[in-house]
């Protein structure tokens, strides 16, 4: 195993992280990928989901909408469109978007299935995220 | 001769002056600091979307109709100025900078977007064909706004609207300093290729190139419209900051005259009265 893996997380309006660590799982849109120092170059597109990185044995994790990573052997870098912290996440107002979203999917037509089916993932993972907040 | 009772409305009404441009003075003050955090806190979002896009584009020969020059030379100019004035020449100078670029024949029937009232009051008195005006924008800025603006520019330009989309916009350089800019905003300008950190490494691609770089192109122009209105508006406030500060001073020079004048004036009629008393008791003596 070589040297540290540099995270780096920036959205449109903030640096969210910017630090060393040991690994980072992904969420791809092609599924969820997990990244150790010295891995392959690897540009992805990322979907709906919860980032996971690890230093000294302790899980953060961040839930993500949207972006992009660039992975070199020593650094990632996460360009999300929404990323948010477990300690920022409004836990009533994601569980109203998830029943929202599950009410709205009974009914909805083509065009909008998808914005409700993403609508609803982000909630999930909204909550899912918070599940991690730190005591 | 000014009677005193006058001068004195008069510097009344120039100190309540004063204390507006001050108060103004310090209002864009406040708000320049917080366009400056924004402008610092959007940037490394768009270096590294440039980076990324430039490596992208540096390793892959797939192209993509957001990158393609065309033949045509019909054009779309984005124009931002600010939607308030009593800032300078802020506005002004940007204005004739644009006009002078729409007459120089650069470009076949250009359209304008003018974003900013001053831009749009501007524009529809020349009476240039507008493609969509932007009033309320530059008054609170937010990514949303950003976001919508480019998806309706990336859709005019994928329609075959414009062949062309370039925004002028004053960039933010220092308080005193601000810069006229012309930038192409569509077809998107590969950023030129910053030192690469692993030159001779292929790229693992999730899901393809073309994907990614379909992703990555409107993200880049939406990046772009916003760092011009972030920038827009770092400057306009520095452009008031400095403009209200002069008339501060000049409040304070016209205060400074005028009581000069209404004291002397005052102590003119004193001197008047004392003659006419004097010469009166001098009369009877007589």
């Amino acid at each position: 195993m070589s040297g540290p893996l540099h995270l780096e997380v920036v959205t449109q309006s903030r640096r969210l992280l910017d630090l060393d660590v040991d690994e980072v799982q992904l969420p791809g849109t092609l599924g969820a990928l997990g990244v150790l120092p010295g891995h392959t170059p690897l540009l992805t597109s990322l979907g709906i989901g919860e980032l996971m990185y690890r230093t000294d044995h302790r899980e953060s994790y961040l839930a993500i909408q949207w972006g992009f990573a660039e992975v070199l052997p020593d650094r990632v870098t996460v360009l999300a469109a929404v990323a948010e912290t477990p300690e920022e996440i409004d836990v009533t107002e994601a569980e109203k978007e998830k029943e929202e979203a599950e009410a709205a999917l009974k009914t909805v037509d083509m065009v909008e299935l998808e914005k409700m089916r993403a609508k609803l993932q982000m909630a999930i993972t909204r909550l899912q995220v918070a599940r991690h907040r730190r005591a | 001769m000014a009677n005193t009772r006058d001068l004195r409305r008069r510097i009344r009404s120039v100190k309540g002056t004063q204390q507006i441009t001050k108060a103004m003075k310090m209002v864009a003050a406040a708000k320049l600091r917080r366009a400056q955090v924004r402008i610092l806190q959007a940037r490394p979002y768009a270096q590294t979307l440039s980076r990324v896009l430039a490596s992208l584009a540096e390793r892959t020969e797939h192209t993509h109709p957001l990158l393609q020059q065309r033949e045509g030379r019909h054009a779309w100019l984005i124009v931002i100025t600010s939607d308030k004035g009593l800032c300078g020449s802020f506005n002004h100078n940007l204005l004739r900078y644009a006009a002078e670029l729409l007459d120089s024949g650069r470009w076949e029937s250009p359209e304008v977007v003018p974003i900013g009232k001053k831009a749009v009051d501007f524009f529809s008195k020349r009476g240039d064909p507008i493609v969509q005006a932007e009033r309320e924008v530059m008054s609170n800025i937010t990514a949303a706004e950003g976001r919508r603006i480019a998806t309706s520019l990336i859709e005019g330009f994928s329609a075959g609207r414009a062949d062309e989309i370039w925004v002028v916009y004053s960039r933010f350089l220092s308080l005193i300093r601000h810069e006229t800019m012309l930038e192409r905003v569509l077809p998107v300008e590969p950023p030129a290729g910053t030192q690469a950190p692993l030159p001779n490494v292929d790229y693992i691609y999730e899901p393809d190139p073309k994907t990614l770089l379909a992703e990555l192109l409107p993200r880049q122009v939406e990046v772009q419209v916003q760092t011009a209105l972030y920038d827009s508006s770092a400057a306009e406030h520095a452009a008031r900051m400095t403009a209200m500060d002069a008339a501060t001073k000049n409040a304070n020079d016209m205060i400074d005259r005028l009581t000069l004048l209404y004291n002397r004036t005052r102590q003119a009629a004193i001197t008047k009265e004392l003659i006419e008393i004097v010469s009166g008791a001098q009369a009877l003596e007589e």
